[in-house]
């Protein structure tokens, strides 16, 4: 009980040669897709049997990559960092997300953006890098400037179709069943989502009506044409509030191909220590990359990503006499210390939230529940520090 | 500001403020006092006649507000058949002056109207001015457009018989924390006792051997006065006691979103961050007040201080009203057992953690 994973998950074979980008993994074949889909299923509810059996899994799966990429270095590989390409009509807000995620522009003044009338690239450096390729809405998917070469579609994560939802969607629905109808047949592993957008605009029960109206004409389409199996997924977004960037992040989980070992690795952790809710965010970009299995509030997410930044801010305002590491700056993680933070709310004691560094990039925002009170801070603290040598190694295969 | 006569004052200020209509004085007093956020405070309507208001502030000051509706019929009769009403015993004005103004001849008459008024009842009173929606103006210009408004206006002040000393100003905008810092003034001005409080922290400070120690106002989150020691004086960030006083308000808006809470109800029993440059942690000191610690990065020390900033409450607390409140704080166990000025040290940290959080438990039912 006390100790949160028997100790031969962290004794796997030494690895390799240590690979510093996390999304640099083979795609073998669908076997193994299938294989992390059941594990990720069965970390929903973890008892120490499945816990060693996925354990086993990751293992045998990290064996099967290494040999893969001995055997046969043909592979298809996703290279470097994941790539999301979005898409849309005009004024449908493109633009807005690319520079409300990654540019931290406030909402408000994306108003003033001008409309976009070349492919525009903008990256982050983060825990990995972000691209993030905005495409005008003149150009097609077949156009030449996007697909100037096969190389951009092989590490191209994501299609992002944005519509607007208080716009005329309807022309916009035929060319977002083309594109995906372009990269079903041609590019099938390219992840396809839409994003129906400006919901802040809409009241609380219309805004769920037209959500489902888009969700069911798209689908039905896509059926029409013959691409009904093409999983694609939906989110109601806006920029005024936190749901872009949930929407962006489930987006980029979806692109983690380590994403059941840290949902596993969560579940574990919330489950010893009481623990309402855990997100591993990136602190850069706020975007969480992992979080447990019990249901996802957008209120948690928000309290949670409101605390990171004042974290971050306080942060900056102390943390002047370190000497900057990096000409980017903001993140000053160090050797000597790990950086912590509890805010306790008063009134209802129990809970609190308790904020951790993960690694460089990474941070673990929790919500405390019932029975983890002050006292039992030692064995939480001691949890999560194995929690964070796990996820050190997770990200080193 | 000298210190004999501050204790002398009565606790309840008459704060009067004024300035022309839509210069920004009843969204200033939403922000500061009534937990709105900047985008919000377009909601408010015009301020009719005068809105009085009550605020505690550090426990036994009572904060008087009139917010005077500025719309010149108003200002009429607040001139005239109100005029004593309005103007005598007062503590301080806060006048606003919008920067914007398309009639800043008219207001500098309207300006010097309610001077004359406010030296024939109150001549001792204190003036802040704001130059208020500087926002608008153009960076590079600020500066220069700040003197020459502030020249003008001096001008003016010494016309109607008030002196230099008695007047300050400050170039405010509700967009960035110059709203914060020219309220903080105020404030300072009017808290009885800062100089005590003052000594008294600094003595903490040496105690807790800590970078920097801020007192903030509990419900606006606005500084009251903080202590600086050694290296943290050279901190780049001087407007950083206004920013964390923002950091704290928009802290507090979205801990209210998710608690259901009021915005006004919500505020946290204590907040830690320690990273490997520092460690922070802010916390309830008074029924009024929390105290910001900065200190330098060392677990044992930071454990310490925490502790010592628990006992050094009860030292504080007569800062605080008294009335029936302090029976409710006597009935908790450690508080009994005499503190008296020393403090526990690093070596007798074996206080456990349990005890010294007991007091934050006991408030909260």
């Amino acid at each position: 009980m006390h100790t949160l994973f028997s100790s031969n998950i962290l004794s796997p074979p030494p690895a390799p040669a240590t690979q510093q980008n996390p999304f640099e993994l083979l795609f073998n074949s669908a076997a193994t897709s299938n294989s992390t889909a059941s594990a990720s299923n069965s970390s929903a509810h973890s008892s120490p049997i499945e816990y060693n059996l996925l354990t086993r899994r990751l293992q045998d799966e990290r064996r099967a990559t290494e040999d893969a990429r001995h055997v046969e270095p043909t592979a298809v590989r996703r290279k470097g960092h994941p790539k999301l390409l979005l898409m849309g009509q005009r004024r449908s807000g493109k633009s807005s997300i690319q520079n409300v995620i990654l540019q931290k522009m406030p909402p408000t003044e994306t108003l003033y953006l001008e409309s976009t009338n070349t492919v525009k690239t903008v990256s982050m450096q983060s825990f990995a890098q972000f691209e993030m390729t905005e495409v005008p809405s003149q150009l097609s998917i077949e156009s030449p400037e996007i697909a100037y070469s096969e190389a951009n579609f092989r590490e191209l994560g994501t299609v992002i179709w944005v519509i607007d939802v208080q716009d005329d969607y309807l022309s916009s629905i035929n060319s977002l069943v083309h594109t995906a109808g372009f990269l079903a047949e041609n590019y099938p592993r390219v992840h396809f989502e839409v994003f129906i957008h400006k919901t802040d605009g809409l009241s609380e029960e219309y805004r769920y009506d037209a959500f489902r109206e888009v969700r069911q004409r798209v689908q039905d389409e896509l059926s029409d044409v013959g691409f009904g199996h093409r999983e694609v997924a939906f989110h109601q977004t806006s920029i005024f509030d936190h749901s872009i960037y949930e929407a962006i992040s489930k987006v980029v989980q979806r692109l983690l191909p380590q994403l059941p070992a840290l949902e596993a690795l969560l579940n574990r952790l919330c489950s010893t220590c009481g623990m309402q809710k855990a997100y591993l965010f990136d602190t850069a970009s706020k975007i969480y990359i992992a979080t447990d299995a019990s249901p996802t509030f957008l209120k948690d997410y928000e309290v949670c990503s409101d605390y990171v930044d004042v974290i971050v801010d306080i942060k900056a305002l102390y943390g002047w006499q370190q000497p900057a590491k990096k000409p980017a700056g903001g993140s000053d993680a160090d050797d000597e210390g790990i950086g912590e933070s509890v805010v306790t709310f008063e009134r209802n004691g129990d809970t609190y939230i308790y904020a951790r560094e993960i690694t460089e990039h990474l941070s673990l925002i929790c919500l405390m529940g019932k029975g983890s009170g002050i006292d039992k801070r030692v064995l939480i603290d001691y949890n999560v520090s194995l929690l964070q040598d796990a996820v050190v190694e997770v990200f080193k295969v | 500001m000298s210190t004999p006569e501050r204790g002398k004052r009565q606790k309840q200020r008459k704060v009067l403020l004024m300035g022309r209509s839509g210069a920004g004085k009843s969204s200033m007093r939403a922000i500061i006092f009534s937990n709105y956020v900047a985008k919000d405070v377009r909601r408010l309507g015009a301020t009719i006649d005068v809105e009085h208001s009550n605020v505690r502030f550090m426990g036994n000051l009572l904060l008087n507000l009139w917010d005077c509706g500025g719309q010149d019929s108003f200002v009429e009769s607040y001139l005239n058949n109100q005029r004593s009403h309005v103007f005598s015993s007062v503590a301080v004005m806060i006048f606003v002056i919008d920067i914007s103004s398309r009639e800043p001849a008219a207001d500098m008459i309207n300006f010097a109207a309610t001077l004359r008024a406010l030296h024939e009842h109150s001549p001792g009173s204190k003036l802040f001015i704001l130059i208020h929606k500087m926002d608008l103006v153009p960076t590079e210009q600020k500066h220069k457009i700040f003197q020459q408004k502030t020249e003008e206006v001096r001008a003016r002040c010494t016309e109607e018989g008030f002196t230099d000393q008695q007047v300050e100003f400050w170039a405010t905008s509700i967009w960035d924390q110059s709203l914060y810092r020219a309220w903080t003034q105020v404030l300072y001005f009017l808290v009885p006792n800062a100089a005590t409080i003052e000594s008294m922290l600094r003595k903490l400070a040496d105690l807790l051997d800590a970078r920097e120690l801020i007192l903030y106002e509990r419900t606006t989150c606005l500084a009251v006065t903080h202590i600086t020691r050694a290296s943290e004086a050279h901190n780049p960030y001087t407007d950083r006691f206004e920013r964390i006083s923002s950091i704290l308000k928009t802290h507090k808006h979205s801990m209210a979103k998710h608690t259901g809470m009021l915005a006004s109800e919500t505020s946290f029993a204590e907040m830690q961050i320690k990273t490997g440059a520092f460690m922070f942690f802010i916390t309830r000191l008074t029924e009024n007040t929390n105290l910001a610690v900065v200190m330098p990065s060392d677990e044992a020390a930071f454990n310490a201080a925490r502790v010592n900033v628990q006992l050094a409450r009860r030292e504080f607390a007569q800062f605080d009203i008294v009335e029936k409140k302090a029976a409710r704080d006597l009935p908790l166990p450690h508080r009994q057992d005499g503190y008296r000025g020393q403090m526990y040290g690093m070596d007798e940290s074996q206080y456990s953690l349990n005890d010294a959080e007991a007091p934050i438990r006991g408030y909260e039912d």
